[in-house]
């Protein structure tokens, strides 16, 4: 007897199937199967449709809230923005990364995508900006001005604009801001005009595929966090399931979104990365069903497959599922044992 | 399975790469078994159609997918029948994650990774996975609002642990090239790999019916 | 016309809400499709064919 007929007799399972057979027509199944599928897909294609909620934008932003934007510029100028904050990917700032357990996998990724949000945001698109001798001067001032200056200026109007009335820009109380008043104000005309889209989406080049500058600062504001809060699409809102409208979403992500709506994660800086660990071992194990005791053994627990398979145990009784009375079935961890 | 010795030509002459591929392929797949118009008799539930149908589903996601390849990213926005196809491709994908689900349910009551079948089990479970990660990158190039925030908030997910330093979810040029051609390669691979693993081993027996079918072979030479 | 579909969804979604678990209307009715699916496939007679 050779090695391999040794090996299939001790695991009958893995033998191939010497019982009764039956004739089928696996491509005819197959083609029937696209037939079934093709009417299906195009009848909820034509019933329901698809989303398309348009995209945002930064012009539509400054027009919808423009105390919230420029309030938003203020903390980008300033480096207090949740961007600028951040730490890797966009910048080096130490203890923002987040950890899964001692380990900085956050830090670990390094600075790969770096994001200055003072001149990016701020004082880079104001540059490109021609004809405009109150905002030439401000420019000249803050460039002019040692960084503690330009700081002291930007977190003083940053504090000052927080604390005024509904971030009314006018009812700031007054102060020594520099020029920061006049480049913030020139900015929201920027905005408004669409052309702070434009200059964060070409900042590297003509053609742009890459929106990592607009869509970063479009998510410090809170214009495109209220707009996902009123669709259910909050990450407390179970919203990495949801879709907008009355959509189906994600419904395979539930697990997932799950562990962000319980304690501890809802209330952990790690939250993500916690997330994201235990994530990685459940899948894991998911994978890895098959070796994994107990788990593997479910199927007999929960004998759904005697329904399965009731037509075959109704016409042969005689060895019923339960204690093997002969070799093992399952797969045992032994050098010859080959997945 | 026969062991054969690939290194042995018929004729006795030198053996050929294309050769001993050709002779190890078809004595792990032979013809009759990678396309068998027979199978066990306990192969008779409804459950067992959802394999092919999550693959007729699949087929469904690539063509409609195609079609929106073909006119580029923005398409569908402006475009009436852009549209209709963008929602072909919407619930082909749905029926696909349905489909696959029922057939993963199906086949862990069956624990179908019995008989040296677990990589069967695992293959399958990396391609829905794999599948999930390639729906996320659609929806990414969606070009949308709902880009703009899945985008905006899965980044936080990715750069907890380092990956977002290079899987830039924001940058939507990266984004369209890996769910239109490396992500969908990947499940091509993982699927046919799935399938003809299931072809390989054939469906996994009832609890006891393989040995109950050895005893019976047992038995006329106990008694001779 | 083929924008939105003959049932426009495109209605702010309707929420089903039981202690911490909140889900959509839509993926719950989903959801509870694919239970009734595989019970029935589970359930229902599969025609014998020739031998």
């Amino acid at each position: 007897m050779t090695a391999t007929k040794m090996h299939r007799a001790a695991s009958p399972e893995a033998a191939k199937w010497a019982g009764p057979t039956r004739r089928y027509d696996l491509l005819k199944e197959f083609v029937i199967a696209c037939g079934v599928v093709a009417v299906i897909v195009v009848a909820l294609a034509v019933v329901l449709g698809s989303p398309d909620d348009r995209a945002v934008s930064i012009r539509q932003w400054s027009h919808v809230t423009p105390n919230d934007f420029v309030l938003t510029a203020a903390t980008e100028l300033d480096g207090t923005s949740p961007t600028a904050t951040y730490g890797a990917p966009y910048s080096y700032t130490s203890d923002a990364g987040q950890k899964l357990g001692p380990l900085p996998l956050a830090d670990w990724g390094g600075v790969r995508q770096p994001v200055d949000t003072t001149n990016d945001f701020v004082v880079n698109p104001l540059r490109t900006i021609v004809g405009d001798a109150a905002l030439t001067s401000a420019l000249q001032t803050w460039t002019r001005a040692p960084d503690s200056v330009r700081q002291g200026w930007a977190s003083a109007y940053d504090k000052a604009l927080s604390a005024a009335p509904d971030n009314n820009p006018a009812r700031v109380k007054p102060g020594n801001y520099g020029p920061v008043p006049v480049m913030l104000n020139r900015l929201l005309g920027m905005a408004r005009s669409g052309g702070l889209d434009g200059a964060l989406t070409s900042s590297s080049g003509f053609y742009a595929f890459n929106y990592t500058k607009p869509l970063l600062l479009l998510s410090d504001g809170s214009y495109l966090s209220g707009l996902a809060t009123a669709q259910h699409l909050a990450g407390d809102q179970w919203g990495m399931m949801n879709e907008t409208g009355n959509f189906p979403g994600q419904a395979w992500l539930w697990l997932y979104t799950f562990w962000y709506q319980i304690s501890p994660f809802n209330s952990s800086g790690n939250a993500d990365a916690l997330v994201w660990g235990l994530m990685a071992l459940l899948t894991l194990g998911f994978i890895l069903v098959p070796f994994i005791p107990g788990i593997r053994s479910i199927p007999r627990l929960i004998p759904i497959h005697r329904l399965i398979w009731r037509d075959w145990y109704s016409e042969h009784p005689d060895r019923p599922a339960g204690p093997p009375t002969g070799p093992p079935t399952e797969p045992r961890p032994r050098a010859d044992m080959s997945a | 399975m026969a062991s054969i010795d690939v290194r042995q030509t018929p004729d006795g002459t030198e053996p050929t790469w294309t050769g001993a591929l050709r002779r190890r392929l078809v004595a792990s797949l032979p013809p009759d078994q990678l396309l068998p118009d027979r199978q066990p008799a306990y192969v008779a539930s409804w459950i067992y159609v959802f394999g092919v149908a999550t693959l007729a589903a699949l087929l469904a996601v690539i063509v409609t997918g195609t079609i929106l390849v073909l006119e580029g990213p923005i398409w569908w926005h402006t475009s009436t029948v852009g549209h209709f196809v963008n929602s072909l491709h919407l619930w082909s994908v749905e029926l696909f994650f349905f489909c696959m689900v029922v057939h993963l349910w199906g086949k862990f009551f069956m624990a179908a990774w019995r008989g040296r079948r677990a990589l069967t089990w695992m293959i399958g479970a990396l391609a829905f996975v794999g599948s999930i990660g390639t729906a996320f990158t659609g929806y990414l190039v969606q070009t949308n609002f709902d880009s703009q925030w899945i985008s905006t908030q899965a980044k936080d997910g990715l750069n907890s642990v380092g990956i977002g330093a290079w899987f830039n979810v924001l940058n939507t040029g990266q984004m369209l090239l890996w769910h239109v051609m490396l992500l969908p390669l990947i499940i091509g691979v993982l699927t046919i790999w799935h399938i003809l693993l299931v072809r390989r081993r054939g469906v996994v027996p009832p609890f006891g019916a393989a040995e109950s079918v050895q005893a019976a072979e047992a038995e006329p030479e106990a008694t001779a | 016309m083929l924008t939105a579909g003959l049932i426009d969804l495109n209605h702010p979604g309707y929420y089903l809400h039981w202690g911490v678990i909140q889900v959509s209307l839509a993926n719950a009715i989903v959801i509870l499709l694919m239970i009734v699916v595989f019970a029935a496939a589970i359930l229902l007679p599969f025609p014998r064919s020739r031998g």
